[in-house]
């Protein structure tokens, strides 16, 4: 754990603050929806990480093994990944709506069209 | 196998049955009674929590026979107690107002749907506040949340296909932060349960894992709970959303997020530690920020249901600035706040979301005149607008009242000051709506003079009714709120 706790958290949090910048920065729906996806992505890290002992087995008793890893956030992390992929199902599916209604998927033709009027 | 001691989770397990029961039968008619049904059960079991609360005190309920700590505990005290019972009985009389309102909003075929989602939508919200888990906390907070972007996205406009978008992104970006809070808190505790997250928080020296998640779990929830500069969401979701959707959510989605954020503050971090880091203080400048700014948007919008959008951000304003006060009295004011208005505000967005039907249109010029051709429906507007101001004898009156108690309690007269102010601001825009509808002809396309369909109109007026009842009769409401707050601050009553 130890020479890979410092590295770990490093990734989670450029993944975090990359995933986010993303979600900030860019104006096309999509890759809005990337990079929240990479930002929830992060955080599965931010459990995982910590979960796992360099040496440990499956929390599976059996002769000769007295390490395990944690189980419980690799449960937990199992629901944030179902989460995560029915938030992108339901961004993606809201992304095919808007293009039929606005015929753009660029939040700057989206708020221009809002404007003026048709 | 005895009923009444799984009592605790019947209210979720109740509306989570019936959706996908709704989705199965495929019709819309069926779905509606489904729905409705399991909402007036989810009520019925929360009033009957609510008075086991008051004989025995907090009912603890271990899902599956795993005892708490290590399995997941449904856990119902005086403040959750409340909060159940104000997001039930919405839902309960919001359904019946559903029917008529979204067969004139919805193709028939999304009828099912529809009822599916709002059923989805309801477990998820009594799930967030039974639970005593902080990850089932997030998983529901995100049921609720998939749910309510699938009934906004539902809106006639092609806006609420942006407004949900845009509510998705920073939902998401809330319930993150939110996990992210989590995460850290239970790599310093290595529990989940919040009580025992409370117990072992107390024995943790480093101290800055812990502020950090204090710090991700405030922003996350006041992303979702639509505090001031992180509001931007909440008025175009709420103004293109159903109008049944509107009311539902400005009563009860921004409610349930106040609830979160005090669980966290008082049952797992403890009031100390959460004012001695100057959370108060932040809170307290971005209430009044919230009740201004927001309050002076209101009286600048042209649409009637966006102009109610934007008096809830500065309603919410209200909520948080006693929560700010971290006192049992300003404590007492936030959570009668949070029941006051929700029910205010889902009257004012039913008796508006029946104007726009009607009227075929929700811009204030379309709607002038309405006191002549709708006088039922604008009267209960003019009262509901009475209630947001907190004039004498309407809910309002009595949160106000409690908070300005609270802040002549820290001898902060400037505060009284502020929060009469800001009622000024709300006087404003609701006088708006009093001169369009009644000191403006109605527009020469006008409709002659209609009524609302019965059942919306009686479900409105139901909750202005009740806003006007628990503002001259607040002995339920304030002492709920009372003994919520001080079990919260731990002076146990």
């Amino acid at each position: 754990m130890s020479q890979f706790g410092p590295f770990s958290y490093a990734v989670t949090v450029f993944l975090m603050v990359a995933g986010l910048y993303v979600v900030i920065a860019r104006n096309n729906l999509i890759k809005k929806l990337v990079g929240l996806s990479i930002f929830q992505t992060a955080v599965y890290l931010l459990y995982i990480a910590p979960g796992k002992l360099i040496g440990g087995t499956a929390p599976i008793v059996a002769p000769g093994f007295d390490t395990y890893s944690n189980p419980l956030p690799h449960v937990l992390i199992l629901t944030a990944i179902v989460v995560g992929i029915a938030t992108m199902a339901l961004g993606l599916a809201l992304v095919v709506r808007i293009r039929e209604a606005y015929d753009s998927i660029e939040e700057d033709d989206i708020l221009r069209e809002e404007r003026s009027p048709r | 196998m005895n009923l009444a001691a799984h009592l605790p989770i019947l209210p979720v397990v109740v509306p989570l049955i019936s959706a996908p029961i709704a989705v199965l039968s495929r019709r819309g008619s069926v779905a509606f009674v489904l729905a409705t049904a399991a909402s007036w059960a989810a009520l019925a079991l929360a009033v009957a929590l609510w008075m086991q609360i008051q004989s025995q005190g907090v009912i603890s309920y271990a899902i599956g026979n795993w005892p708490p700590p290590w399995g997941i505990e449904y856990r119902i005290d005086a403040l959750s107690a409340f909060v159940l019972v104000l997001v039930a009985g919405v839902a309960a009389i919001v359904l019946p107002y559903c029917r008529r309102s979204i067969e004139a909003e919805l193709p028939r075929e999304q009828h099912y749907l529809f009822y599916a989602m709002f059923a989805l939508c309801l477990a998820g919200l009594l799930g967030i506040v039974a639970t005593g888990d902080a990850f089932n906390i997030f998983v529901f907070v995100e049921i609720a949340a998939l749910a309510s972007y699938v009934l906004i996205a539902l809106g006639r406009d092609r806006k609420a296909l942006v407004a949900s978008y845009q509510y998705l992104i920073m939902g998401t970006i809330g319930a993150t932060f939110l996990v992210i809070g989590i995460g850290l808190l239970y790599l310093m505790t290595g529990t989940l349960n919040l009580a025992d997250m409370r117990q072992r928080l107390a024995g943790v020296s480093d101290m800055r894992p812990v502020l950090t998640a204090l710090a991700f779990i405030t922003v996350g929830m006041s992303l979702k709970l639509a505090l001031f500069p992180l509001h931007q969401w909440l008025p175009n979701a709420y103004a293109h959303a159903p109008s049944a959707v509107s009311a539902f959510l400005a009563a009860t989605g921004a409610k349930v997020s106040v609830y979160v954020l005090l669980r966290f503050y008082f049952s797992v971090f403890g009031a100390g530690l959460v004012f001695e880091v100057g959370v108060g203080e932040v809170l307290l400048v971005l209430s009044l920020a919230a009740m201004f700014a927001a309050s002076a948007a209101a009286i600048f919008q042209s649409d009637l249901k966006k102009l109610l959008a934007y008096s809830s951000v500065a309603q919410i304003g209200y909520i948080t600035l006693g929560l700010s006060f971290g006192s049992v009295t300003g404590l007492t004011a936030s959570i009668v706040h949070l029941f006051n208005h929700g029910i205010t505000k889902a009257g004012l967005f039913m008796l508006a979301g029946g104007a726009v039907l009607v009227m075929r249109a929700s811009s204030m010029s379309r709607l002038a005149g309405l006191g002549r051709t709708m006088p039922l429906t604008s009267f209960g507007i003019v009262l509901g607008g009475l209630g947001l101001i907190g004039v004498p004898g309407t809910a309002g009156f009595i949160s106000k009242w409690n908070l300005i108690v609270a802040a002549l309690e820290r001898s902060q007269w400037w505060l009284v000051f502020a929060i009469v102010l800001s009622s000024l601001l709300a006087v404003v825009y609701v006088w708006r709506f009093v001169e369009v509808a009644y000191f403006r002809d109605p527009p020469e396309s006008a409709l002659p003079r209609r009524a609302l369909p019965r059942s919306m109109a009686v479900a409105a007026w139901v909750m202005i009714a009740a806003s006007i009842y628990f503002g001259l009769d607040s002995s339920l409401t304030l002492g709920s709120a009372a003994s919520a707050a001080q079990m919260l601050m731990g002076a146990r009553p």
